[in-house]
């Protein structure tokens, strides 16, 4: 049975896709919050998804992430595509707020109409990709937006996520800094399409890159025929004519675009994309459900206990609420 | 929201923090209970102390110090518009100012006009003077002897073309340049670190610097071209061993600058200047005077090989704490004042400002002001403290203090040279966060009252203080905007065109700005033009979010 | 943690002022205190301020205004507030704002003004109190 929309919503969806920015602001607010709205809001705005060009951008705190998003919103502009940005600043473990900053760097575009750019905290989700995520992209989509980059915080290995939403990634190092060894570590440089080398003005750049071009032709097993390209640029720069490689890295992913369109693999990502999301989906839908039905009968408590005491393990206890709660039709 | 009208038992909130959390100043250090012989066994008198006036100078800098030549008793004269000021700076005179300072509205801060639209509602703000052109410096300065008094411009991203007007009207009257003293704060680095009035980026900004820099070594040889400011540091938050580390900080790096830039360390050296703040605590702030002046001395003479004794002297300006102040029962603050200024004489400052009881929520009013000025001159004719020189040498406390001051300062100084140097760590952020957790942790501490601040957090009355500001005058602002157009109406428009192109042109050069810049003023080109031809040329400085 | 409603607070210096220690201290307060504070940070118009808080889709605005021109920049946010129609966004301030003009500001409909010396405390529960409502829902 389709449930009964509550009229705001549909209304503010309506508004959504003429372009209104507090429509989409406020449909933010309630995806990023979960509330029960939330599956009607996106089933009404899925359909108006998946043209836009998504671009992840990740990489450790310092490296220029923020600046480089700037200029490339402001290149594809020049373009005259709409642009969306969703930036992502990890949440404090403790009290569960925020300082979301990021914007500081974005200020040149917040009188632009063609640009939209929203702040989210990570809410506990390490690399900062949740869910949430995903739907705000949609809901930017939905607005009309035909390009969106999407910041991480660059927490490591759950920087992988991003390959889940966007279709090109960046990977943003900087010389001398040692994330390059450490991005090695993490596997993370196999994800990247694009690994960009900022701060390529700095002593050593000439050495890191040396390093990074040889480190990829080696370590390289590509399940793809995308050899990742190494683009170094200088993203802070107090004059325009002073930045470096801005240019030539709207130009390589252009060419991952065009090459992800020519061959067949656009599709399989996508395919991939979308099972990674239906997985994330079903498992918190599923967690929600249990947990629901185990409110207000004290079992949750009870089953905790237990196991604190050995008297139970993790695994039976599942095996048992799945039987009871959701095999049993209940 | 309660507050507790006492502070809490100390013997109890000690045993409770733990001595060493309980007992401990501003910068951190732990205080013990008793200092003795042995805390300053490892002092060497003539290494570590010297005589006054002799190296290192941690006594002080003159041999007879106040004895002879009492500090210079500088007190702020600024309104808004500059015959306005002109009056209050003849009025400070009047009442025994040997020196004043100038500061500015915050459109000439920001390097605006008074007709650019980012001024609007601005004009004349924070009790400072609109400068826009010469003619505001001409009357400014109206009536004052320039060879008598000190002037201290509270100028910095700026200060380039204040200088130049200040030299056009001195040329003017047929005041010899090398006759005039003062100060211009000029101070860019603290400015990306703290007060953020930047505009153009670090590097760009040091050429700037060491343009003013150089010209006052060649003309103006009484004239202290940069005052290289911790106050600003401590007021954003950084403690008193922060401050000091990151101004000697600033400080060696403006040396190492001009000396890249060519010139000789002896030839300028001797005119940098220094400004601290004299917060509460009177020993925290007489050793980091003393220390200051250590390890300037050693630096100096050791990395900079300077050879002329007055290249090695930390001369220092102090001013007591505006962050001390509280508005809650106001009149606290005048023993405050008077125990931070104590506490400057003690520490053997240069020139000293003391601020007015009301100042933390309004313009001093003349009442306010004159008992700011009678401050110094009862510490000076009554309290018996400037009888002998560095009256608490050898104290064990202090010269232990002074010792732990240094030591920490080094540290600092190690962590910014693994950061590549100032400049450097300022793009790093290094000293905005820093000061940024220090704010943090000292409002932390006032509202748990680990640190009691009487009227504000212990002994609270009720009370309705209302702050009373000065009305930024709209009418001033008006008049201002119709002044300005009236002069880019009668003066030379080719005349302007011509040094905006010079300007643009020397600006992508080495050469030194300085002598372009006094032909624009005085051709009547405005602040804000100048500014702009600048801000095209350099760039604009934005800085990451640091908290 | 993600389920729960966050209060979102815009913190903006607007004008040429750049004593940022205040809004600084207050933002991370706000943050310990488990709001989303975005810090747009310095020298920004009321139009940059206003957009950008329609956009994050805040609760509400703090502007830090210390150079004494409250008298335009209050006025200049509210109108623009107003025509978008964002009027339901709290406007708060602090910084040096005499007594004697919170009532001009009143009228225009901005919140509580917040003077130096203000325990942070205050802020956190003026801002919970305000949108305890919302965040029940």
């Amino acid at each position: 049975m389709v449930p009964k929309k509550k009229p705001d919503i549909q209304q503010m969806v309506q508004k959504l896709l003429t372009g209104d920015r507090r429509s989409a602001a406020r449909l933010i607010t309630l995806v990023e919050n979960e509330v029960d709205e939330h599956h009607d809001i996106m089933r009404l705005v899925y359909p108006h998804t998946g043209h836009a060009l998504i671009i992840g951008i990740t990489g450790a705190g310092g490296a220029g992430k923020s600046s480089l998003t700037d200029h490339l919103i402001g290149k594809f502009r020049e373009k005259d595509k709409k642009v969306g940005a969703v930036v992502v600043d990890p949440s404090s473990p403790f009290s569960g707020g925020a300082f979301l900053g990021d914007r500081i760097r974005l200020q040149n575009h917040s009188q632009d109409e063609g640009v939209y750019i929203r702040s989210l905290a990570s809410r506990g989700n390490l690399g900062g990709l949740s869910r949430a995520t995903y739907d705000v992209i949609r809901i930017l989509e939905a607005m009309g937006m035909e390009v969106i980059f999407v910041e991480t915080l660059g927490a490591g290995q759950d920087e992988i996520d991003i390959v889940q939403i966007a279709s090109t990634c960046l990977l943003v190092l900087t010389p001398g800094m040692g994330d390059d060894i450490q991005a090695m570590k993490a596997g993370i440089m196999e994800i990247a399409d694009i690994i960009v080398l900022n701060k390529a003005d700095l002593d050593g750049a000439t050495t890191c890159l040396r390093h990074l071009e040889a480190v990829l032709s080696v370590a390289q097993e590509s399940q793809t025929s995308w050899k990742p390209r190494i683009v170094p640029t200088v993203s802070v720069a107090s004059k325009a004519e002073n930045l470096r490689g801005i240019d030539e890295l709207v130009q390589t992913i252009g060419e991952h675009q065009n090459y992800l369109r020519s061959s067949r693999e656009i599709d399989q990502a996508k395919f991939v994309r979308i099972e990674h999301e239906l997985g994330l989906i079903f498992k918190d839908e599923l967690q929600k459900i249990i947990f629901k039905g185990l409110r207000g009968t004290g079992k949750k408590k009870k089953y905790i206990r237990s196991i604190m005491d050995r008297k139970n393990d993790p695994y039976s206890v599942v095996d048992e609420v799945l039987n009871t709660y959701l095999f049993s039709g209940k | 929201m309660k507050k507790l009208k006492n502070p809490p038992d100390r013997k109890t909130a000690a045993a409770q923090a733990g001595d060493c959390n309980f007992f401990r100043n501003l910068s951190g250090f732990c205080i013990k209970p008793v200092y003795s012989i042995e805390d300053i066994a490892q002092l060497d008198e003539k290494t570590d102390l010297g005589r006054p006036g002799d190296y290192p100078y941690t006594r002080g800098v003159h041999e007879t110090m106040y004895r002879e030549k009492l500090w210079t008793i500088r007190q702020l004269g600024s309104l808004d518009s500059p015959s306005r000021a002109n009056e209050r700076i003849q009025h400070l005179i009047g009442l025994g100012a040997t020196g004043v300072s100038i500061c500015f509205d915050m459109p000439t801060i920001m390097g605006r006009d008074s007709d650019d639209p980012l001024a609007e509602g601005e004009v004349g703000s924070c009790g400072g003077v609109a400068v826009d052109c010469l003619d505001d410096m001409r009357h400014l300065l109206d009536g004052i002897d320039l060879e008598a008094i000190s002037i201290n411009f509270v100028s910095n991203s700026q200060s380039a073309v204040i200088l130049a007007m200040f030299v056009a009207v001195a040329q003017e009257r047929g005041v010899p340049l090398s006759a005039l003293s003062g100060t211009m704060q000029n101070d860019i680095l603290k400015e990306y670190q703290a007060q953020k009035s930047y505009y153009f980026p670090p590097r760009e900004s040091m050429r700037l610097t060491v343009d003013t820099i150089q010209y006052c070594s060649q003309h103006l040889p009484r004239f202290n071209p940069i005052s290289i400011s911790g106050y600003h540091l401590a007021s954003a938050g950084a403690t008193p061993v922060e401050e000091l580390a990151f101004t000697l900080a600033n400080g060696f790096t403006y040396v190492a600058e001009a000396i890249k830039a060519g010139l000789d360390v002896d030839d300028f050296a001797p005119r940098l200047s220094f400004f601290f703040k004299a917060h509460n605590d009177i020993f925290e702030n007489i050793a980091k005077l003393r220390a200051a002046r250590r390890i300037w001395a050693k630096t100096m003479r050791q990395t900079f090989r300077a050879k002329d004794p007055r290249s090695l002297r930390c001369r220092i300006h102090t001013q007591t704490s505006g962050s001390s102040l509280t508005a809650q029962q106001a009149e606290n603050n005048i023993i405050r004042v008077a125990l931070q200024s104590l506490s400057a004489v003690l520490g053997g400052t240069q020139s000293l400002h003391t601020n007015a009881y009301d100042e933390s929520y309004s313009i001093p009013t003349p009442r306010s002001e004159k008992i700011a000025l009678r401050t110094q001159q009862i510490i000076a004719h009554e309290s018996g403290v400037i009888n002998t020189v560095d009256p608490l040498a050898g104290s064990y406390y202090l010269e232990a203090m002074t010792d732990e001051m240094e030591k920490k300062c080094h540290g600092y100084f190690r962590e910014i040279e693994k950061l590549g140097g100032v400049i450097s760590a300022i793009e790093k952020g290094y000293f905005q966060h820093i000061i940024a957790d220090s704010a943090f942790r000292y409002q932390r501490e006032i509202e748990t009252k680990a640190r009691i601040v009487v009227g504000l957090n212990a002994y609270v009355e009720q009370e309705d203080t209302e702050m009373e500001m000065r009305e930024i005058d709209a009418e001033f602002e008006k008049e201002k905007i119709a002044n300005l157009r009236a002069l880019k109406q009668n003066r030379d428009p080719h005349r302007v065109q011509a040094c905006l192109a010079d300007i643009r042109r020397i600006a992508q050069t080495t050469q030194n700005l300085m002598p372009i810049l006094v032909n624009a003023v005085e051709a009547n080109t405005t602040l804000g033009e100048i500014i702009g031809v600048l801000r095209e040329v350099f760039g604009e400085f934005r800085e990451a979010s640091v908290y | 943690m993600s389920r729960s409603r966050k209060i979102r607070i815009l913190i903006a210096k607007p004008g040429l002022d750049g004593h940022d220690r205040g809004a600084k201290v207050v933002a991370r307060a706000l943050r310990d205190a488990g709001m989303e504070v975005i810090y747009a940070g310095l020298h920004l118009t009321p139009l940059q301020i206003v957009n950008t808080a329609i956009d994050e889709d805040v609760d509400a605005i703090g502007l830090s205004i210390l150079s004494g021109a409250h008298k335009t920049i209050f006025p200049k946010v509210m109108k623009l507030l107003k025509e978008q129609n964002a009027s339901d966004i709290l406007v708060f301030g602090g910084g040096t704002i005499p007594k004697k003009d919170w009532p001009a500001l009143k009228h225009i409909g901005v919140g509580r003004i917040f003077t130096p010396g203000s325990h942070t405390q205050e802020i956190i529960d003026y801002l919970s109190i305000a949108f305890e409502a919302e965040r029940a829902k």
